[in-house]
């Protein structure tokens, strides 16, 4: 006997669900007696039973095409494999199966119209900018997208902010793409020139820590978009809190980031008192 | 062909249910946060978020970690109390037909006392289920539900200081439930449900660290269905009232395990978050099992394990 990692060559329904499946398996009828017998599981990863949130990156409409369908409305997401539910998306086909909830949480405030308003987005943290930059220039505000990544391969999707209507402005932390350094470095130059921004962020917590403390000392608005575990999505479960502004041992305060958020006002957010030594230290690199 | 719909309706510790399924507490929020999902009133019953005297702020985070066919959650019974929520939440359950059961907890037996009193007065509460898995502060933290005579002493109180239907929901972390499930029986209670969630643990190897802050959790989801049809059958096998099975259920099919070993009723928790209309799905499910076995009604199900 043999343990294959094997292929189904065939797999039909030859009457109401009865199938007829072909496996790949060299070597198996030299070796097969009568009667005997095969254990089968589906190589697939198990399942991951639990669904994962992921940005509205932008929404669209597909023409009728040749195909004579009527128009087709979608949204589309960027992602990151990190784990096995990243992993399982991403070995889906067109026309598999998917669940989708939403649009869920509280987005961005856009807050007064014909404002200089800066981006900063940290790797995949760029994905809900993109509604955000496409909405703040309709509403006739200058919008500029700082990009932060670690090498080239982080910076995602420039042509198509540009062609939005942002001026986008890269940064790679070694250098491969744009400036090299600290996206933080290109916040502090450009609030340094335009002091009256609102700034809006996402990204790794280091970054949107040490974003948090610039623009506290400037006294500068900010926005930013959380991350945290999620088990349903609506607020039911508590179990994606972020600590509050105030939060203390004595007199906690967590706020839902799934219902109160996933955008905060920065000054809502206990950023610990690593706060004030987050921007010189660790100089918000995407880690 | 028949074409009388087969009727789903229980009952259970004197409430009327539509049918036999609801949410399990704190996986369904105080009910209005599913309101957009699905239609509220096609539920047997709605179960609040457990509730205690004061508010409480929950653990720190990571509160919750999945695992196979299943999840670990430490949410720390966060909850904005019993005054809160009478006078934020309740105002909601006004215009809802189908009964509101308030889950509560307490950490003395004080505590206890006076939620159920509280609880007394308000009208739109149909009944109460009363979660014993907490540790009681003032015995060393021993928790109620896990020693039949701490268990027996906090449904004592309850039920003298309660005049609404009383449904006990017993822990799963102990070496006989049969002892428990007896105990709070005899000391006044007019149904069980069973099973909490189970204490269990995850670790990230690569940080060597635990995967939620709290060390460990309580285990919802699939992977705990077996263990607790097992629990639900021993304890229908141990008492005369009522029990509400709960565990792992996703779908009509594991709904019915919990039924045939003598559930009159069930709830969802887990399965709320991967599907927000899987109760519904399981209604449905439940109506067409009737059908294709020629049964009329559901009553005919339950208890009805051959063995
Ligand atoms: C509001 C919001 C928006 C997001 N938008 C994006 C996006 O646009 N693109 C993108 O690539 N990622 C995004 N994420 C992160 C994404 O949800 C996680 O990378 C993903 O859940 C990881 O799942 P996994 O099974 O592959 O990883 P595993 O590490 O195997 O996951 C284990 C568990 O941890 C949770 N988890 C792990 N990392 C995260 C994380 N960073 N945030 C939340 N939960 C996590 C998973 O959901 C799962 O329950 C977003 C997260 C949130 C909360
Ligand atoms: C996130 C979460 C929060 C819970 N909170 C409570 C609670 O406040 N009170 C309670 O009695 N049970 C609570 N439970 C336990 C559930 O009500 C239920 O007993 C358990 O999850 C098993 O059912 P399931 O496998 O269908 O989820 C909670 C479970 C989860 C997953
Ligand atoms: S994810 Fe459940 S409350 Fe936010």
């Amino acid at each position: 006997m043999k343990n294959y990692a094997t292929i189904v060559l065939a797999n039909q329904e030859i009457s109401p669900s009865i199938f007829r499946m072909r496996i790949l398996a060299p070597g198996f009828a030299a070796a097969a007696q009568p009667g005997q017998f095969v254990m089968l599981r589906p190589a697939l990863a198990l399942p991951t039973m639990l669904r994962r949130p992921f940005g509205v990156f932008r929404t669209g409409c597909l023409p009728p095409e040749c195909d004579g369908l009527p128009p087709r409305e979608y949204m589309e997401i960027l992602y990151k494999v990190v784990g096995q539910g990243t992993k399982i998306l991403s070995e889906l086909h067109q026309g598999d199966r998917i669940e989708l909830l939403g649009p869920l949480g509280r987005g961005f405030d856009l807050g007064p119209p014909g404002q200089e308003k800066i981006l900063v987005g940290g790797g995949i943290g760029l994905v809900p900018l993109f509604m955000l930059g496409e909405a703040l220039v309709a509403q006739g505000s200058r919008v500029r997208l700082l990009m932060g990544g670690r090498t080239r391969d982080d910076i995602l999707a420039v042509t198509e902010f540009e062609r939005s209507g942002v001026e986008t402005y890269v940064s790679t932390d070694d250098g491969s793409l744009g400036e090299a350094g600290f996206v933080t470095k290109v916040l502090e130059r450009k609030l340094s020139k335009y002091p009256q921004a609102e700034v809006f962020a996402c990204g790794p917590t280091p970054m949107l820590t040490a974003v948090a403390a610039i623009c506290a000392a400037r006294q500068v608005n900010l926005q930013v978009s959380l991350e945290a575990h999620m088990a349903c999505g609506v607020g039911a479960c508590l179990g994606c809190v972020v600590k509050g502004a105030g939060h203390s041992e004595s007199t906690p305060r967590y706020l839902c980031t799934c219902k109160a958020g996933p955008v905060f006002q920065a000054s809502d957010l206990d950023w610990g008192k690593a706060t004030a030594e987050a921007a010189i230290n660790c100089g918000g690199g995407c880690k | 062909m028949n074409s009388i719909r087969p009727s789903l309706a229980v009952e259970v510790a004197g409430l009327k249910l539509k049918n036999p399924v609801m949410p399990a507490s704190g996986t369904f929020g105080y009910g209005e946060e599913y309101a957009p999902y699905l239609d509220l009133n096609r539920l047997g019953a709605i179960v609040t978020k457990g509730l205690s005297r004061n508010p409480k702020a929950g653990n720190p985070t990571p509160r919750i970690a999945e695992t196979t066919s299943g999840m670990l959650n430490a949410i720390g019974l966060q909850n904005v109390g019993i005054d809160a929520f009478i006078a934020g939440k309740v105002p909601y359950y006004r215009g809802l037909q189908t009964p509101v059961i308030a889950n509560f907890f307490g950490n003395t037996l004080e505590e206890y006392g006076e939620v159920a009193r509280k609880l007394n007065d308000v009208p739109e509460v149909t009944a109460v289920e009363l979660n014993i898995s907490c540790p009681n502060v003032k015995q060393g933290g021993i928790v109620f539900g896990t020693e039949a005579s701490a268990a027996s002493q906090v449904v004592t109180l309850v039920r003298q200081a309660l005049n609404k239907p009383l449904i006990v929901k017993l822990t799963p972390n102990v070496t006989d439930i049969t002892v428990i499930a007896r105990a709070v029986e005899e000391a006044g209670a007019d149904a069980i449900s069973c099973i909490n969630t189970i204490t269990g643990m995850a670790i990230d190897v690569r940080t060597r660290k635990p995967k939620i802050a709290n060390r460990t959790g309580g285990l919802s989801g699939p992977a705990i269905r077996p263990v607790a049809v097992r629990m639900t059958h021993q304890v229908v096998q141990a008492v005369k009232i009522p029990v509400i099975g709960i565990g792992g259920i996703t779908c009509a099919e594991d709904a019915l395990e919990f039924l045939i070993v003598g559930a009159k009723a069930v709830q969802v928790g887990t399965a709320n978050f991967i599907d927000p209309q899987a109760m519904l799905a399981i209604i449905a499910g439940l109506e067409q099992f009737l059908v294709a076995e020629g049964l009329s009604d559901i009553n005919q199900v339950i208890g009805s394990l051959k063995i």
